[in-house]
This record gives structure tokens, sequence and C-alpha cells, in this order.
């Protein structure tokens, strides 16, 4: 229990204290992964949409296989981020490895099966009630997606949300395409294992409170822009 | 103004571009080379204190991957990392003889140390003999945990067991624990556990979750841990950072960066002895 | 004024799914300035039937021809109601101004016609509501409206107050009053005998995927000439008299 009070002061001394480092991980934290949430929607959403909507051979594989993307693992998405970006990797040449952009390359790849894959069943659901009355009132295939995803925003948002859960908690990935390199490439979660296995517990478990909070805020905020949105369009 | 869905998500995106786009570059226009090390060396705490003073001088800073050994290496092979600097002397003279480096320099060395259970089911409080210690080990079948990932002071511990004529990795599972990890993980499954390991002083020095351990091994010759730094070969590599590398092993190696190395302090101890010629 | 997409000619349709024939070799002839209801019992296949008239569904052989040459053509003067109505999560003007936006008209357009659709169905007043916090009979005009606003010259209904009490019922035989005497031709489908006898100027009785019997509403009620459709007016078509009475 010492562990868990000494963590919580930690943590509430590092916050009210603006401590910079602490603010340098935080920001680094929250621009890769909003970033790679934002690039995995863009792709993810339109990508699970037409799974939804459109027919086309292979697409039933496609859906088992977006659907068991959801659990690649984070370090071997790191390992296989690595072995394309290593100077020995055939991407070698744009010199990535290490920076944050390897580091939302690799979120990237982790997060838009879950996007693409939860979006589709969000669209199948949505279709299945607004189909008929869509293509009655003569909407093209391209507009019914663009319409039922607007429809949908709510729903979407929530698996945007899981998303953006799963970048910001990961470790395996940023670890190693990222290098954990300090004021380069450390982000909450690189720090948190940097912490323990330097035996500093209660800062690791600190650290943890602040990236949970973190996360907290972030629903929070997404959940009262919902309710605020949603006045005439329940 | 209607608070409509529409508007907030345009604003919302809008702010976020902002956000991402003016944040500071990480690798902005600045000067920087890339060094990989071992995680024991980065938690000793060493290169955060005299990396800055390299960085002060030349204004080039040191951008430390700190991982395993096998690791470090396999991204110095791969051209990953500009400067090399490790602690397992057959590895490094290997780099070096395949051509992935060109020439290593000494530059410091501490020392290993066997830390364990205050209580020391095997009575090797105090012995300097580090091979007989570890045979007491194996005799009482006391709780060993290594580190198991093929580091730099993993293979120094399984030259150790062989020295003692032991096949300790035969009881793996048993007495002989493998974490594959880390020092510091391995540090904390052995305070968990409450068993002996083997670990360098820096670690050690700098670890906070000792819990029952003690030191109760050191100072045998055998257990001594010599680093070695080596630029990685731009003829193997072209796009290495060579000139800015050498400037960096010359300074370790100089009289300002031997000394940094001696003054460091760990909990008032010191750590390192510079060595290099 | 755009040409007339009627008469409607439906020739030998058939529709196959899952190994069964549910709409068998159906052909009828659909004038203009009618309004027609079909009926029949649960299975007899008025919703397929309407489905393909308007193109929801491909029929597996036969054709639906309308008057002009494309079927994109024809479809854009036709307009859908369903027995449950389906409606964008946004305000009502706002789902009228979707469809027709779909159609191609220009904002100020949709504005002006949005606001007429709801007035003459009664809506006015909701405007700016929510569709979806509407009540049942409330979405049901609304599905009217905005269908109304599109200015079909056919519109489809199927079961359209299947799910409303009697006075929104009532008020959307009404709007549907209201519209075929604006022009719209409607084809429609109940379960309500009552309904049929009030609204309809013809009538289709189907039974097991085929049409048993057509006629003007009079002559359907008062001296139908098939077995079936006599015992379906007297609420008689049960499963047990089904399997007397052969095919």
């Amino acid at each position: 229990m010492n562990d868990f009070s000494t963590a919580f002061s930690t943590a509430l001394t590092l916050l009210m204290s603006g401590d910079e480092d602490l603010m340098e991980i935080v920001g680094l934290s929250l621009r890769v992964s909003l970033f790679a949430v934002a690039i995995a929607t863009i792709i993810g959403m339109p990508l699970g949409a037409a799974t939804a909507l459109y027919k086309f051979p292979g697409r039933k594989p496609l859906i088992v296989l977006l659907n068991a993307l959801m659990g690649l693992p984070p370090v071997v998405v790191g390992l296989i981020v690595y072995l394309m970006l290593s100077r020995m990797g055939p991407l070698g040449v744009l010199g990535l490895l290490f920076t944050p952009t390897a580091m939302v390359i690799a979120q990237v790849i982790l997060i838009t099966p879950i996007i693409a894959a939860l979006s589709r069943q969000v669209v199948e659901d949505m279709w299945h009630e607004y189909g008929e009355q869509l293509r009655s009132l003569g909407a093209s295939p391209l507009r019914c997606m663009a319409t039922i995803l607007w429809d949908g925003r709510y729903s979407l948002s929530t698996t945007v949300l899981a998303g953006f859960g799963r970048a910001s908690a990961e470790v395996g990935a940023v670890m190693i395409v990222g290098g954990n390199i300090d004021h380069v490439t450390r982000v909450m979660t690189t720090a948190i294992a940097l912490e323990v296995s330097k035996g500093d517990l209660a800062l690791a478990l600190g650290l943890g409170m602040i990236l949970m909070s973190l996360s907290l805020l972030i629903n929070g905020a997404a959940f009262v822009l919902n309710e605020a949105t949603a006045e005439k369009s329940r | 103004m209607k608070l409509s869905g529409f508007r907030v998500l345009a604003a919302a995106m809008i702010v976020l571009a902002t956000g991402i786009f003016t944040a500071p570059p990480a690798s902005g226009a600045e000067d920087y080379i890339t060094m990989a090390s071992t995680t024991s060396t980065r938690d000793s705490g060493l290169l955060d204190t005299i990396l800055p003073m390299f960085e002060e001088k030349t204004g080039i800073a040191v951008r430390v991957v700190a991982v395993g050994t096998g690791q470090a290496i396999r991204l110095a092979k791969n051209g990953d990392a500009d400067v090399l600097l490790v602690h397992h002397r057959p590895s490094e003279d290997a780099f070096v003889a395949d051509g992935y480096g060109t020439g290593r320099r000494d530059v410091m060395f501490n020392d290993f140390v066997i830390v364990g259970p205050k209580d020391d089911p095997a009575r090797i409080r105090g012995m300097v003999e580090v091979t007989r210690a570890l045979a007491k080990i194996a005799d009482v079948k006391a709780t060993f945990v290594s580190r198991g990932d093929d580091s730099g002071t993993h293979k120094k511990e399984r030259g150790l067991w062989k020295l003692a004529g032991i096949d300790a990795t035969g009881a793996s599972g048993g007495w002989y624990r493998e974490t594959g990890s880390g020092m510091g993980a391995t540090l904390n499954a052995a305070a968990a556990m409450n068993g002996y390991t083997l670990t360098d002083r820096g670690t050690w020095l700098a670890f906070n979750n000792k819990a029952d351990l003690k030191i109760l091994v050191e100072g045998d010759e055998r257990i001594l841990n010599p680093y070695g730094v080596i630029l990685v070969s731009q003829k193997r590599h072209a796009h290495i950072k060579a000139a800015a590398g050498q400037t960096f092993i010359d300074w370790l190696t100089s009289t300002d960066g031997q000394q940094a190395i001696a003054n460091f302090r760990v909990n008032g101890e010191k750590l390192f002895v510079p060595n290099a010629k | 004024m755009s040409q007339s997409i009627l008469p409607l000619e439906l020739d030998g349709l058939t529709f196959e799914a899952g190994g069964k024939k549910l709409i068998k070799e159906v052909s009828h002839r659909f004038e203009a300035n009618r309004k027609t209801i079909v009926l029949g019992p649960n299975g007899a296949g008025k919703s397929l039937l309407l489905r393909l008239c308007h193109g929801l569904i491909e029929p597996s052989a036969g054709q639906v021809k309308w008057a002009t040459a494309s079927g994109r053509e024809a479809a854009h003067h036709q307009a859908m109601v369903f027995q449950r109505p389906v409606m964008l999560r946004r305000t009502a003007a706002a789902n009228v101004e979707y469809a027709l936006s779909l159609r191609g008209h220009s904002g100020r357009d949709r504005a002006r016609l949005t606001e007429r659709a709801l007035e003459r169905t009664g809506l006015a007043h909701l405007s700016d509501t929510p569709a979806r916090v509407m009540s049942f009979g409330e979405q049901q005009r609304l599905a009217l409206a905005r269908a109304w606003a599109l200015a079909p010259q056919v519109l489809f209904l199927d079961e359209p107050t299947a799910s409303l009490d009697p006075a929104a019922t009532h008020a959307v035989e009404e709007i549907i009053e209201a519209i075929d005497s604006a022009g719209t031709r409607i084809i429609m489908t109940t379960h309500n005998l009552g309904q049929a006898r009030r609204l309809a100027d013809d009538i289709i009785f189907m039974h097991r995927g085929r049409i048993k019997e057509t006629g003007s509403t009079e002559t359907f009620f008062s001296a139908p000439k098939n077995d079936l459709a006599r015992a379906f007016i007297n609420g008689e078509l049960l499963w047990k008299k089904q399997k007397e009475i052969s095919l």
C-alpha cells in the first residue's frame, strides 16, 4: 500500500509543479497518439464503411481479417516497422527510425484495423435500418456511405476513442521504433517502463496515474462534446 | 452560436492540425548522433550526467537508444546507430573484425557484484572468489535469477557458471530462473523472489527497489565489467555521421571525458573507473 | 412538366429467394389517376411486389416496364413510404431537405419546398424538432411530407399505418388523399379492410405470390369472384382453410 500512496503524492507533486520533463513527455504522447488516431480514422473508417456497403469478392475473408487484426500484438508491429525502417530495411533511406514519425506509423498500423472493424459493424447495422429508404430516395452508394457515417457519428466516435485508447496505452511498438530516447521519443508508456526497470516503482505508478487521468480527461471531453452537439440531432 | 456537431468537428480538426504541425520538431536543425548502448549503462545514470557536458562543449546532442547488448550490436550492424557503447569484449572485437566498426577504444570499467537475500542461505557473504560462491548457490539450490537475454551481463554470467563447472541452465525453471529481461526487471524479480543475482554495480546503486537484497560477493578480478566504444564503419553504411561520432569518441577518451566519468557518483559512491589509453 | 412514367406494366414478374418462388408470374397494368391497394394475407407477397415495382429488388424473371425508356428516369419520379419511418438524426426540416438535395434541388428551392411540404402535412410547428424524438405518427407524416416534397408521379406505401393508433392513422389517410388529389398515383398495401374500402379506387388481391383477383373497390367488396378473396373479406382466411382451398 505504501507504493500506492507514494505514487499518488508523486503524481500530484509532478503535476502541480508543472514539471518540465513531464509536460514534454505528455505533450509528445498526445501528439503521437492523436496524430495516429486521426490518420487511422481517415484510412479505417471509409474502409470499414465500404466493406459494410459494397459487395466484392473476398469481402467475408476481409471482415474476418480485420477483426483478427484488432488483436495485433504491439511488440510485433514494432518489430515489423523496425525491420522496414531500419537502414538495412527497404525504407531505411527515409531515416525515420527513432523519430516520433516512426512511432506514429507503428500506431497507425496498430489501430487502423480496430477502427475499420468496429466501424464496419456500426455501418452494417445502420444499413439494415437505413438501406431501403436511402436507396428509395435515390442516394448513390457513395452518398449512402457519407450519410450513414455522419448519422452514426456518435457510435463511430466511440470507435475512435477505442482506437485512441489502444494507441495511448501501448508501449511495445513505440519502444522498439522510437527507442525511448530522452527528449526525443520518450512518451508516457515508455517512461513508465523505464522507471519500472530502474526499480522506481512509485514514480512509475505515479506516471501511470497521470496517464490514466489524461485518458479520463479526453474521454470526458468527448462525452461533453457529444452531449452538447446532440441537441439537434438525437 | 448554435453548437452544431459539424462546426465542432471542423474546429476540433483545425485545433488538432495546428497543434501537431506547430509542435517543436524533435529532430530539428540540431546536430546529433545516435548511440546504441545498454540498459545497464543508461540505468546507472552516467550518460544523463556526462552527455550534456559533451553537448555543451560541441553542440552535438547524443541520442541514446538503450537496449540489451545483443540488440545494441544488432542496431549498430544495421547502421541504425552511429556509435556503439557496450561492455562485452568478445562481441566488440567480433564487431570490428567483421568490418562493422572502425576500431575499438577502452572507455571505463565498473564491476559486477552478486547480490542476494540478507539471510544468505548459501552462506556466501564476504567471499571474493566468485566461482566458489556460485558453486555454493548451486549446492543448496538457492534461487538464482538470471537475465537470460543474451546481454553482456548475461554472457558474463554464463561464462562464470562454465568456469565453476556448473550447468545452471539445466536447472532452468527450478532454482535457476531466467527472466529474459533487462537488469532492472531482473532485480525486481530477485527482490520479489528473495533470490541471488549477478548485477553490475551501477544498476544496483541506482536501483530503488532493493527490498531485502544486499551485496554479498565483490572484488573478484573476473567480474570486472570493461566498456568499449566503437564508431560504426562508414564504409559499411554511407550515411553514418562519422565525423560527429569520432568527435564524441575523442571527447569520451580525452582528459575531459575521462575526468567526468571519474567524478560520477551514485549515492556518494564512485561507480566507474576510466581507463582509456 | 416531365414525361409521365405511367402506365406501369408488370409482365410475368417472378421472384425467387432461398429456393422458393415468392412471386409467381404476376402481370398487371397500372394506369394513371387511380389509387390502388394491394390486399392479401401475410406471406402473399404484397410488400415484395411493391419493392419489385419500385426497383428495390430485381425480379428473377419477367419485367417491370415504365412508360419512359430508362429505369433511372422512372426511379426519379417515384417515392416510397415504409411501415416504419426511417429518419436521419437531424431536424424534421433537415430530413426533407436531405431528400431534396439528392434530387438536385438548389438551397433556396429546398427550403421553400420543405416549408410547403411540412405545412401541408401539419408539421410546420415541428420543423426544428429532432425527427427521432417525434411521435411515431408524426414521423410517419414526416415520411409522407418528405416523399411529397419530391413531387413523385408514383408513391408506393407499404402498410403505412400498421403501427399507428387510430388518430394517427386518420391523419395519415388524409395526407394520402391530399397527395392523390395533387396528382400523384398511389400504390399501397394494407391489412386493414376498412382502410382499403376508404381509400382505394382499385383492389388487387394476392395470395401466395399470385394475383387472384383485381377490380374496382365496389366490385371487389360487394361481389368477389375468387373464393380466397371472399374468405379473406369475411376474415376467414385462416391456416386450416388455406390448406382446404386448392390453388
